[in-house]
């Protein structure tokens, strides 16, 4: 009897013990982790600006995940495009110039068909998840890209315009 | 100090008691609250981001707006303006809205909002609207529960607070509106003691559209000069009669407190209002000359507009015999409600002992066998035990209004006694009793004055707050207090504060609309006369001293944000477009010296707010909803010069104004 009575004092000493120990690696390993974090990002936005870097890997986060694009322009697909664009995009984006937002000339040398769709079908969850767009978010004064409730046609055929941009 | 043995006797009995006393106290407290409490804390907790089962939408009395409630948690969603005006969102305040509140009085900011009803389709509650009373300047509104916002308001010609009202029949073929005040009809100059038998009360039948909702009365019944106080439906088998309660059948003008409790019973008006459309279909009726406002919100262009109806159809009851009866009811009856089934009609005498209860079918029957005991105006009396069902015999003090479960169950509150009683249909027995924190008014219970009601939760809301709060000076705020009716006795779960005089309230299912609430209004589709949807349509146009301004905003900028050319004595008009369409981004407008309310714009909502400007300067404008991180830049302003100045019209977005 009384030597487990020992026995699970020992354990139970062991428990507190090694309880307490973890707890304190945790803690700075976490802050030492953080440190490192802010430096990286300051070093990146330094070298080369989200909005001119080009990333023709990243698909996004959203509903398209796959997406071919003819070699055709579709100019009946264009022309609705650039009228959903004036009415949904205009606010934020001139074809031109930086504006709220960037300026969608070129988009397609430097995203993916399917980034591109993303970012208007999903801005939200891109903002808080994709690297790119979070990256995007902080160069444009943190602004954020509005979720206009565009159906997936609208913005393929936004797409579509794009294309003609040059 | 000399202690005897007597006063030793003493100290230690008084010590005695007091122990006896604290501890006892201390133990039926700690075991009875403690329990109980954590018991019902879990059945009225609703986790953060989960949603309550029940909406219920309670009046605002003297607030002259409705309230938007969850059930069991008590949380408050949202005030939805109805008669009064709402800074809030600019509500009777935009120039969109402002025709809402028109009246044969010219514009009126405020009434008494009192009893709001939900719609129906065979006797359930389907959840398109929301109609509700003003009483003090007569007036019926509709509140459209895709969106939660007011989008018709119909005044009640030759009525007078409009207190017998808002109710609707079984498939919301009407709502009613039933006067209070006995009037002169038409309006006239003439001795207010002459009151008796000239003065008369108006029932009012309004008709709504089966598609569009949309209100217009169909006819009037000149009743005679008696005060209308409460109204209901028949259900089910009684459908085709709507039943009210009168009082001040003495017709007395003055010290009504006394004058009109004289009489040991007034009435129950049980109108048959099948029969008297059938007459109005075959012409019946006359025209009379009147002057009302029927203001219409139309959600395509975001804009109300007033239209002033000149006539309107009265009926005599005598030119349609058989459509109208008294029933005998003891006392200044308030309540008048009608069980599920259509066959009970109970009346709650303020100032009875008993609450009586009337049947359907012998009201019939005595009709066929002309068991009258006697006429008042012509309007044949019923004799009363020919047609009473039975009574709840001295179940409190002050009944006033009834409800129902689905279980065959009566829910009275008693206005002077405190509580509410709950009583078996049929044998009348009285099967529980719980009191209210104070003085309770009406109850609700979901659909409890449908056919078919949800019996899980009732709602008293009571007229008396006093100590139920941390306290707020003399004024408060008014308590409702729910209770748990699914089991054999009531029990209270919460006390939750209520916005103005909550003085009646309609509650539902939450899934019955939930999913079909509106999230945004779609650009495509605002047809506002002065809607910018695009940067092509943004603009400033001059028109002597008017200026229209066509303005977008989307998180986080105004366009145009520099304006110039406008001058001191414009009358100048800021449509504002909100360009987003995703769910709950809302954008503000206020602009310095505005004498009016700032505007809270939906998304792809387009509201106006007018601007006259009174000195020279350059004056800012801001978004007043906290929309975005860069919230606080979205800004512009606005150069006023002089008025006799050529500064020409000009305007921009992201460069200067050359």
């Amino acid at each position: 009897m009384n030597q487990t009575l020992k026995l699970l004092t020992i354990l139970f000493a062991a428990l507190v013990i090694s309880c307490g120990g973890k707890q304190e690696n945790k803690k700075e390993g976490f802050s030492y982790e953080k440190k490192e974090a802010t430096e990286k990002v300051t070093k990146k936005a330094e070298t080369i600006s989200a909005s001119k870097r080009v990333d023709l890997s990243n698909k996004g986060i959203g509903p398209i995940s796959s997406l071919n694009l003819p070699a055709e322009i579709d100019k009946t697909m264009a022309a609705h495009g650039a009228d959903v664009y004036k009415k949904m995009c205009a606010a934020c984006h001139r074809t031109d110039k930086k504006f709220i937002g960037p300026a969608p000339t070129g988009i397609l040398e430097r995203r993916t068909p399917e980034w591109i769709m993303n970012i208007i079908l999903n801005p939200e969850e891109m903002t808080q998840k994709d690297p790119l767009a979070k990256e995007l978010l902080i160069e444009f004064n943190g602004s954020p890209m509005a979720n206009q409730n565009l159906s997936e046609e609208d913005a393929r055929a936004v797409l579509e315009y794009f294309r003609t941009l040059n | 100090m000399k202690i005897t043995m007597k006063n030793l006797l003493k100290l230690i009995i008084a010590t005695l008691v007091v122990l006896v006393a604290f501890t006892s106290c201390n133990n039926s407290n700690s075991s009875t609250s403690g329990a109980l409490s954590s018991n019902v804390a879990e059945r009225v907790y609703v986790p953060p981001g989960q949603h309550d089962s029940h909406y219920a939408f309670i009046s605002g009395g003297y607030s002259g707006n409705v309230t938007v409630y969850g059930l069991p948690s008590g949380r408050m969603f949202k005030e939805i303006p109805v008669f009064s005006q709402f800074p809030t969102s600019g509500y009777g305040y935009s120039e969109e809205t402002k025709p809402l509140l028109n009246t044969s009085y010219g514009f009126i900011p405020w009434d008494d909002a009192h009893h709001p009803d939900i719609s129906q389709t065979n006797g359930e509650i389907d959840g398109r609207y929301i109609f509700v009373n003003g009483n003090n300047t007569p007036r019926i509104a509709k509140i459209d529960l895709l969106t939660f916002e007011t989008t018709e308001i119909i005044e009640i010609p030759n009525s007078a607070g409009n207190h017998s009202s808002s109710y609707v029949t079984d498939n919301t073929e009407y709502v009613v509106a039933g006067t209070r005040f006995a009037v002169p009809v038409p309006q006239k100059d003439m001795a207010i003691k002459d009151y008796k038998g000239n003065f008369k009360g108006t029932l009012s039948f309004i008709k709504v559209d089966s598609e569009d909702g949309g209100m217009e009365i169909k006819f009037q019944i000149l009743m005679p000069g008696f005060d209308y106080d409460k109204a209901h439906p028949g259900r089910g088998k009684s459908h085709g009669w709507f039943f009210f309660t009168t009082y001040n059948t003495e017709e007395a003008s003055t010290l009504l407190e006394v004058n009109a409790s004289q009489n040991d019973k007034d009435f129950v008006a049980a109108v048959n209002w099948k029969m008297i459309e059938e007459y109005v279909n075959n012409g019946g009726g006359k025209m009379m000359p009147t002057n009302y406002a029927h203001n219409v919100y139309d959600e395509s262009t975001h804009t109300a507009t007033s239209t002033m109806k000149k006539e309107v159809r009265v009926i005599d009851p005598s030119e349609v015999p058989g459509a109208l009866y008294f029933l005998p009811m003891p006392k200044s009856p308030h309540g008048c409600d009608v069980d599920p089934t259509g066959e009970y009609i109970v009346g709650s005498g303020k100032l009875s002992a008993n609450v009586t209860v009337h049947s359907f079918t012998k009201m019939l029957d005595a009709i066929k066998n002309e068991k009258f005991s006697g006429d008042a105006y012509g309007i044949p009396i019923l004799n009363f035990e020919d047609v009473l069902a039975g009574a709840v015999e001295q179940p409190g003090l002050g009944p006033l209004h009834t409800e129902f479960d689905d279980r065959g169950n009566a829910y009275t509150t008693f206005f002077i006694s405190s509580e509410v009683v709950k009583w078996k249909l049929g044998t009348w027995e009285v099967l529980d009793r719980q009191p209210t924190f104070y003085s309770v008014g009406h109850l609700t219970i979901a659909g409890g004055n449908s056919r078919k009601p949800d019996g899980k939760y009732m709602f008293a809301m009571n007229k008396i707050t006093k100590d139920r709060y941390l306290p707020t000076g003399p004024e408060l705020e008014h308590s409702a207090q729910l209770y748990d009716i699914s089991g054999d006795k009531m029990e209270l779960l919460l006390d939750f504060p209520t916005h103005g005089e909550p003085h009646y309230a309609a509650a539902m299912r939450a899934d019955i609309i939930k999913e079909r609430s509106k999230k945004i209004y779609k650009l495509e589709e605002n047809n506002h006369a002065y809607v910018a949807k695009t940067d092509d349509d943004v603009k400033v146009v001059r028109n002597g001293n008017e200026v229209h301004i066509s303005m977008t905003t989307i998180r986080s900028h105004f366009s145009p944000d520099n304006i110039e050319g406008i001058r001191v004595g414009d009358k100048v008009y800021f449509h504002v477009t909100n360009l987003e369409q995703d769910f709950d981004v809302p954008h503000g407008f206020a602009i310095i010296g505005q004498n009016t309310s700032e505007l809270l714009i939906m998304p792809g909502q387009t509201k106006t707010s007018v601007w006259e400007p009174k000195q020279v300067g350059v004056w800012p404008f801001y978004c007043t909803d906290f929309c975005s991180a860069l919230h606080q830049e979205m800004q512009g302003y606005v150069r006023v010069s002089a008025a006799n100045a050529n500064t020409p019209l000009k305007w921009s977005l992201g460069e200067d104004i050359e």
